[in-house]
């Protein structure tokens, strides 16, 4: 279970734009151990899936670029290899589900045909093989009557059905790690149940190891066995999910918290973040979080803080900590 | 009970499935069917349900931008089919405006933000400009805008300011209803919160009346004072707010609730019990014989495949289930 799959370690991926240069993952370090589900939470521009991308080098060149540090998937580090090594690594160690199954998915190809695009790709197998194989695939999520289903359009499956198809696409020849950004988002919320249950058994049967992108702390209790929450290209805070729900320590985290309605409660008023993210064009000196910041110190506006381990596993940026 | 400003009856909306060159009618889609509910001065209700349930095409309804198929729509104890055109125009449409959803494309991007908030007041009434202007003005200010920001455009402000925008047009002209269809739904985690206090301070210092519509429960119950769970066109279960969330009584409305309640992984790595539902919404072309539910409802018995359940009132709560 412990066995380190993937170390991302000070990885930097910047867009070099005609505005000036942005920074949109800036010194993120993390791991994933071997079948454990990893969770990246943030808003929308703090870095999530850029990071996702990155792993799979996989970001819209020119502009994009990782400018820095290193991405060890397996004992291999991904930034040293040529793009014809790479494109043997995705797929095969490593593959994506992205998170609207409409655009994903090409409408004028059977579903069939698309997973065994990425069958025959990856895979060296016969050709009276491959309809096997994705059968398989399409068993493995669970698509009913999966001999039938390979001779139909992605416009005759509903949504949460299209999304087991990106889902049997990524997971067709049987990576170590799947990187899932945001799968759920588009979906309705007992399909959304249903597809996290889902993968979880996935998980169960082929050991897969899963790095989670969303924007939602509801899913990420159900689903991660880790977390970090990112801010402005940055890690703020890592730990196990029920450290970050019981004792967050970073102020950002236990804002987010705070600012989701729960099911379970009513609140009178919900605590809100004033203001907004930094333009990652401009960033302000020192900690990132310190304009919202509701604890801010004078040092937090002058140098950014270092990360600093406070437990098995949990690590916090934050002058208030350190 | 405080008063009841609008209300629907038995509100239902059949769309007809044409073909061939004559357009033949060969099917009804039901969107919504028999749907009745209550909005009090100064209170909210919400319809929630996932997509296909019926929940926009009811707000289209009440804005009078879909013809009722049948059913009734009563504002202040009126039917709005004794209004004549004229009455509609003066006395109801600028009483009951919306909000929607996508604050990307709810605003016309070449008009400036002075513009978009003053078109409901030019619309309306013949107001001198410079009236008008110290209105668009006031109303900037009671959404957290500055004064400045009226000469700019859609496209330079952020999604929770755009949504700051379209409830400043809403609010224009003094509305005693406003509908929200998904308002916060487009925005991230942390300017959600901003915008749901926000319409809550509206919400007491005008008396507003909402109507919410939106799928996720936990900003409903944050949200409202009443809940109406709607599913394939119906409502499964409508109740007090607060009475319905301790207690829910309709089969969906528990799986609803279990789907997107906060359950924290347990210590050992044991799973917390979740009711999944299994499979999909049928189609709305062709619902289920019986309750609607049924094919998806792990407690349904025989009768629930053969008759439709009646209405019950449990306590304060209308269900619509057998059981």
């Amino acid at each position: 279970m412990n066995k380190i799959i993937l170390q991302v370690e000070d990885l930097r991926t910047y867009f070099f734009t005609r505005k000036g240069v942005v920074k949109a993952v800036e010194g993120v370090s993390f791991h994933v151990n071997e079948g454990e589900t990893f969770g990246i939470v943030g808003e929308s521009g703090c870095g999530k899936t850029v990071t996702g991308l990155s792993i799979l080098r996989l970001l819209p060149e020119p502009a994009g670029r990782i400018v820095g540090g290193k991405i060890v998937l397996d004992g291999t580090n991904l930034l040293a290899l040529s793009k014809k090594e790479m494109r043997a690594f995705r797929g095969r160690m490593v593959s994506m589900i992205l998170q609207d199954p409409m655009t994903s998915l090409n409408p004028v190809y059977t579903i069939g045909n698309q997973i065994a695009e990425s069958v025959r790709l990856h895979q060296n197998i016969p050709d009276n093989k491959v309809r096997e194989e994705v059968i398989s695939a399409l068993r493995l999520l669970k698509i009913p009557a999966p001999e039938m289903r390979l001779r139909d359009y992605p416009f005759q499956m509903s949504g949460g059905m299209r999304q087991r198809v990106v889902g049997a696409i990524a997971m067709s020849c049987h990576p170590r790690l799947l990187i899932a950004d945001e799968p759920t988002t588009a979906l309705d919320a007992t399909i959304q149940a249903q597809y996290i249950a889902l993968f979880k058994e996935v998980q169960k049967t082929t050991g897969v190891a899963i790095i989670f992108i969303t924007h939602d702390f509801g899913v990420v209790a159900n689903m991660c066995h880790r977390v970090a929450v990112m801010y402005s290209g940055k890690i703020v805070e890592t730990a196990k999910t029920r450290e970050i729900f019981e004792a967050p320590k970073h102020p950002y985290t236990s804002a987010l918290i705070e600012s989701v309605p729960r099911l379970d409660r009513k609140d009178e008023r919900l605590y809100s973040i004033e203001g907004q993210p930094p333009s990652l064009l401009n960033l302000p000196p020192g900690c990132r979080f310190f304009p919202r910041c509701d604890y801010a110190m004078e040092i937090c506006g002058e140098k950014e803080p270092a990360e600093v381990e406070i437990g098995k596993d949990h690590f916090v940026s934050c002058w208030n900590v350190s | 009970m405080s008063e009841v400003l609008l209300e629907g009856r038995h509100l239902t909306k059949h769309y007809p499935v044409t073909k061939g060159p004559l357009k033949r009618t060969i099917g009804w889609v039901r969107a919504v069917d028999n749907v009745s509910f209550a909005i009090e001065r100064g209170k909210t209700l919400s319809l929630v349900g996932e997509s296909g349930a019926g929940k926009t095409t009811t707000a289209k309804m009440l804005l009078l931008l879909e013809q009722l198929t049948s059913g009734s729509i009563l504002f202040k104890g009126k039917d709005l089919h004794q209004f004549t055109r004229s009455q509609l125009k003066k006395e109801y449409r600028p009483r009951v405006q919306a909000v929607q959803q996508n604050p990307w494309s709810s605003m016309n991007p070449r008009m400036r933000v002075k513009t978009i908030i003053a078109e409901p007041l030019v619309v309306n009434n013949k107001q001198s400009k410079k009236q008008t202007r110290e209105r668009v003005m006031e109303l900037l200010e009671q959404v957290g805008l500055r004064p400045e920001h009226a000469d700019h455009y859609p496209h330079e402000f952020s999604g929770g300011q755009r949504q700051r925008i379209a409830v400043a047009r809403a609010l224009a002209l003094r509305p005693s209803v406003v509908v929200l269809d998904e308002p916060v739904s487009a925005l991230d985690v942390s300017i959600r919160a901003q915008i749901m206090n926000l319409l809550k301070d509206l919400q007491v210092k005008h008396d507003l009346s909402y109507l919410v519509i939106a799928h996720n429960l936990a900003t409903v119950r944050y949200m409202s004072h009443r809940v109406a769970i709607m599913y394939l066109g119906e409502i499964v279960e409508y109740g007090e707010a607060e009475m319905l969330f301790e207690n829910p009584l309709h089969p969906y409305t528990r799986a609803l609730m279990s789907a997107s309640l906060l359950t924290l992984p347990e210590e050992n790595g044991k799973e917390t019990d979740q009711i999944i539902l299994s499979g999909e919404m049928p189609s709305p072309l062709s619902p289920p014989p019986g309750c609607r539910f049924h094919t998806r409802c792990a407690e349904a018995k025989a009768i629930c495949s053969s008759e439709e359940p009646e209405i019950r009132t449990v306590g304060t709560q209308q269900v619509k289930c057998h059981y």
